[in-house]
């Protein structure tokens, strides 16, 4: 038994203890400081068991908890100290920002149970080694999660949320639990070490990629599996919705990994297999981020954001399951660390950026962006750290997300000739994809900062507004200095990821991550591209040190005057863009996707010039609500309104039912 | 002469130039429309007016809006240093491939756009907001005619795709040709000239770079004009050196240096006395077109590709 699972069940451990304090804590400041105590030493053990798993290896433990003739199977190999290095560190941040967040609650016990449980669920489902442990933990993760998402229960928004949330969670566990079944029957054993071992006919790999991928996806969020998510992440408290959106959907990707990596034989993938993640995974980045450029409600916004972002993570994944099955391990490994790279940062950015989101709806008490507006002055430093968490987001160096998806672009373009011409032209097409939606991220962060932060208070809320509290500013500040190491210094954390293409591809990059030293990211060889953070910041810095430097007014003050307002003296803050003027171009040039809606009504009362007032109301449905989701919805209530007679029969009705039940289940049985 | 010095010399000279730059295509321009125009020195007698002036800044400008010409003006030039104009393999060029130079920009233009937004007129969030949705439509066309030229030369190191086309035998290579044609028309559009957008025009409902720039003043003014000059001449020298290199030195010794300064600047002059043949027979897009020019350079990117994998694949 090694330090390092140690570490991870002891993560788990104050989890549980964290989920049991409240029981005994009831004031209010006790519970908040217990349980934001409990899952910070939670957040920093799991971060630490992590990078201990990565670095001195894993180890497997059979704990003396569980079913008498199935005791729970722990396992910290390099994929699950990963995982757990992902969840710790964010987890740490969230606990401290908590602290600060939770001070004006007054019923937490609900928040101070759940959202422990929620943790341990994440922490059991990665550490699970059996596909018992695995589902008894996905499905805490899951129903704590409702409870959460249901926490302000008394609004009929969060409601619906928390019923959409938790009818597709549960679809997505019956999808996972097939899956499991199939593999099962190869197997003979739950136990995942019996699966990795057992041979399985390609029809039924095939069968339990579908039944894995559509299960991990549907609670990844990806379209148009993703119905549940713009729905659920906004209602939840800012503290969870971080979680939920920075872990919990990789948690999802982790299930994915596991079972169609690992559990089926690595590098054993069938060609379509690849392209479909691949496809899904464009299709999910497109349209997150087309989604996310209309909302307006700015935690909704956030929540399509993860939507695309988990379509970044999948165009990783899908390039690597194509090339691993075309014979080029060391590509495939190149892919597989891109996704995590990305998986990584979007955990630290999207955190970030949920954080930022509640410290402004704390200080305004809206989510609504159109009511917002010159927040950098009242809130200088969630401003600042916001726009870290922006500039990570859209990709821009010298930040994390952008390496990552430099990464990722590697893989396409180096990927030489597979298979047919069409599956060859697929490769960069889903390249362009993902580049078309990183520059569409730029653009709606651009929006989402300038509608936010810059420009004109546009109501009372806004000007109102005042900064957070120190637990909340350092909460923040973490995952902020988070993205710029990892921007900065590639080459430092690769060979930590680097594990995991280790253990289920067994190819390294090892070798060109090193050749160059710290400063230079070269993937694959220096030939083929380089990239050097470090120098580009230091290049910045010095070079824009000097321009200010040698431009400074010496002496000379700035003169500040009225903004410029083409001689019209009667400028007020509604002038601005807003976040729907912002979008509007898009709107107009991908109308065919977006369908909106609109509405204008002009009063108009003393001449039919002079418009008394205006009115202009533009709604954005989602496509896939629209054309899947209520035709669903309306297929399952008319079965129901065909079957309901059928609940009004007599006594005998019901026996007779009940034994034309049990005949059939002996029929299939025997 | 040693590399870093030549590296050096390379950037000063296209942070000098790209005034000059912008002087020579107005003098084409007004020579082509039978003017006398200000002179090839026009524009750095602008700069040095502006740099000169004192700085006005709305009362409620943050300090976004007071560094983003800083953060735009050195971006852009880290961007300008990185490309190779005379010899080919220079110190810095390794610290950014083709793909980090384009992100190199998007920062520059991020910020660019935030500070449109900052002041709250609605000249700036339209300018911001035409920006950014226009050059996220023209990235992907970027994207495709990077990767067409990185599929013959195996890299993405402006160094390793120089090296390979000079080195090659010359030949008509039908990707090549789509590639540079997608390539010019993103470059014409991200410098924002006609038929995209117009730099010359002020207080126009279609404008979108100066309607992002609209609130500055002095030098901080004057940062973003000489950055968006700077940005203009290293689209031009990319697209020499990404499709006729010739000429560029390998060695950093005087003579080669020499020889690869006078290529460069008649390449580039050419280059730029095209842009302006265009600008002068051409009239600006209807803004709503725009999108349609650049799915058109996105499409002839892609047949680039296309075109690559079906006919010099096996060749």
């Amino acid at each position: 038994m090694n330090t390092a699972i140690i570490l991870a069940l002891a993560a788990c451990s104050m989890a549980l203890i964290a989920a049991l304090a409240p029981l005994l804590l009831r004031q209010p400041v006790a519970q908040r400081t217990g349980l934001s105590l409990l899952l910070a030493a939670s957040g920093l053990l799991a971060m630490i068991a992590g990078i201990c798993g990565l670095i001195l290896g894993g180890d497997t433990l059979i704990l003396p908890l569980g079913l008498p003739w199935m005791p729970m199977h722990v396992r910290l190999d390099a994929l699950a100290s990963f995982f757990c290095l992902v969840i710790g560190s964010l987890l740490l941040p969230v606990a401290i920002y908590s602290q600060g967040y939770l001070r004006d609650e007054t019923r937490l016990t609900s928040l101070a149970i759940f959202m422990p449980l929620f943790v341990l669920g994440m922490l059991g489902v990665v550490l699970s080694d059996d596909a018992f442990t695995f589902m008894l933990f996905w499905e805490l993760m899951s129903v704590s999660s409702y409870f959460l998402v249901t926490f302000k229960h008394e609004n009929l928004e969060n409601r619906k949320a928390g019923f959409i949330y938790l009818l597709m969670a549960h679809m997505a566990g019956l999808l996972i639990l097939g899956s499991f079944a199939v593999l099962y029957a190869a197997a003979g054993s739950f136990e995942f070490s019996a699966m990795r071992e057992a041979a399985i006919s390609p029809f039924w790999a095939s069968a339990a990629f579908l039944l894995a991928g559509f299960g991990f996806g549907t609670k990844a969020g990806v379209v148009p599996l993703h119905g549940w998510l713009p729905e659920a992440h906004p209602v939840a408290p800012s503290n969870v919705s971080a979680l939920m959106s920075g872990i919990m959907l990789k948690v999802a990707i982790f299930g994915f990994i596991r079972v169609c990596w690992d559990l089926m034989g690595s590098g054993d993938f069938q060609w379509w297999w690849g392209a479909l993640v691949l496809a899904a995974g464009s299709s999910s980045a497109i349209t997150g981020v087309l989604m996310a450029l209309q909302q307006h409600d700015l935690k909704r916004l956030l929540a399509y954001h993860s939507i695309e972002n988990i379509g970044i993570i999948l165009i990783g994944l899908g390039l690597s399951m194509l090339l691993a099955h075309f014979g080029h391990p060391m590509l495939a490994a190149l892919g597989l660390v891109a996704a995590l790279y990305h998986t990584i940062n979007h955990a630290l950015f999207k955190g970030l950026l949920f954080m930022g989101a509640g410290a402004v709806l704390h200080s305004t008490g809206t989510r609504d962006m159109e009511s917002m507006g010159g927040l950098i002055h009242r809130m200088p430093w969630t401003a600042a750290l916001f726009l870290v968490a922006c500039l990570s987001i859209s990709a821009l160096p010298p930040f994390n997300g952008f390496v990552s998806e430099w990464l990722t672009f590697q893989t396409a373009l180096m990927a030489p000739q597979m298979g047919g011409a069409l599956l060859t032209a697929i490769v960069p097409f889903s390249a362009a994809m993902l580049a078309l939606a990183g520059a569409l991220a730029a653009t709606c962060f651009v929006k989402v900062f300038g509608v936010v932060f810059l420009g004109h208070a546009r109501s009372e809320v806004a000007t109102s507004a005042h900064e957070v509290d120190n637990w909340m500013k350092v909460g923040m500040a973490i995952p902020a200095v988070f993205c710029l190491l990892l921007g900065l210094l590639p080459v430092l954390f690769i060979p930590l990821m680097d594990r995991v293409p280790q253990l289920l591809l067994h190819a390294s990059l090892a070798d060109s991550i090193h050749a160059h030293g710290w400063l230079w990211l070269t993937p694959i060889d220096v030939a083929h591209s380089s990239y050097s953070a470090p120098i580009v910041l230091i290049g910045m810095l010095v070079l824009g040190g000097l321009a200010f430097w040698l431009l400074h007014p010496k002496g000379r003050t700035i003169r500040r005057s009225v903004m410029w307002s083409c001689g019209n003296p009667h400028v007020n803050a509604r002038m601005q863009y807003n976040a729907t003027s912002f979008s509007q171009p898009l709107r107009r040039i991908f109308a065919g996707i977006y369908r909106a809606e609109e509405e204008l009504h002009i009063e108009r009362s003393r001449h039919k010039l002079l418009a008394d007032s205006v009115h202009y109301a533009v709604h954005v449905g989602d496509m896939a609500v629209q054309y899947l989701y209520q035709p669903i919805g309306k297929l399952t209530l008319y079965i129901a309104k065909l079957l309901q007679h059928e609940h009004q029969r007599g006594i005998h009705a019901y026996l007779a039912y009940t034994f034309i039940t049990i005949l059939f289940l002996l029929a299939v049985y025997i | 002469m040693s590399s870093a010095s030549v590296q050096i010399i390379q950037a000063v000279m296209l942070l000098l130039f790209a005034p000059l730059a912008a002087g020579f295509i107005s003098t084409c321009k007004a020579r082509l429309q039978n003017r006398r125009g200000a002179g090839v020195l026009q524009p750095w007698r602008n700069l040095r007016k502006l740099f000169k002036k004192e700085v006005v800044m709305a009362h409620h400008a943050s300090w976004v809006f007071r560094f983003a010409p800083y953060i735009v003006f050195t971006a852009t030039l880290m961007a300008a240093s990185v490309v190779p104009a005379l010899l080919v393999d220079t110190p810095l060029s390794l610290t950014a491939d083709v793909i980090a130079l384009v992100a190199l920009l998007a920062l520059a233009r991020f910020f660019l756009a935030l500070a449109g937004m900052d002041i709250g007129t609605a000249f700036g969030g339209m300018g911001a907001s035409r920006e950014m949705t226009f050059s996220a439509l023209a990235e992907p066309a970027m994207l495709m005619s990077i990767f067409v030229l990185s599929l013959s030369a195996h890299s993405t190191n402006l160094t390793t795709m120089i090296t390979h086309t000079i080195n090659t035998p010359f030949a008509l290579h039908p990707s090549l040709a789509f590639a540079m044609v997608a390539m010019v028309m993103i470059a014409v559009a991200e410098n924002g000239r006609i038929p995209i957008d117009n730099p010359t025009t002020h207080l126009e409902l279609t404008m979108i770079h100066e309607a992002m720039i609209l609130e500055y003043s002095g030098r901080h003014l004057a940062l973003l004009e000489w950055a968006a000059m700077v940005k203009l001449l290293l689209f031009s020298t990319l697209i020499v050196d990404l499709f006729m290199p010739w000429g560029m030195t390998a060695q950093a010794d005087l003579t080669g240096v020499a020889i690869a300064l006078g290529l460069w600047m008649v390449k580039v002059a050419g280059l730029l006395f095209v842009l302006a043949l265009f600008e002068t027979s051409m009239a600006k897009l209807r803004l709503f077109e725009v999108p349609e020019y650049l799915s058109g350079a996105f499409v002839i990117s892609f047949l680039g590709l296309l075109s690559y994998y079906m006919l010099e694949v096996g060749a």
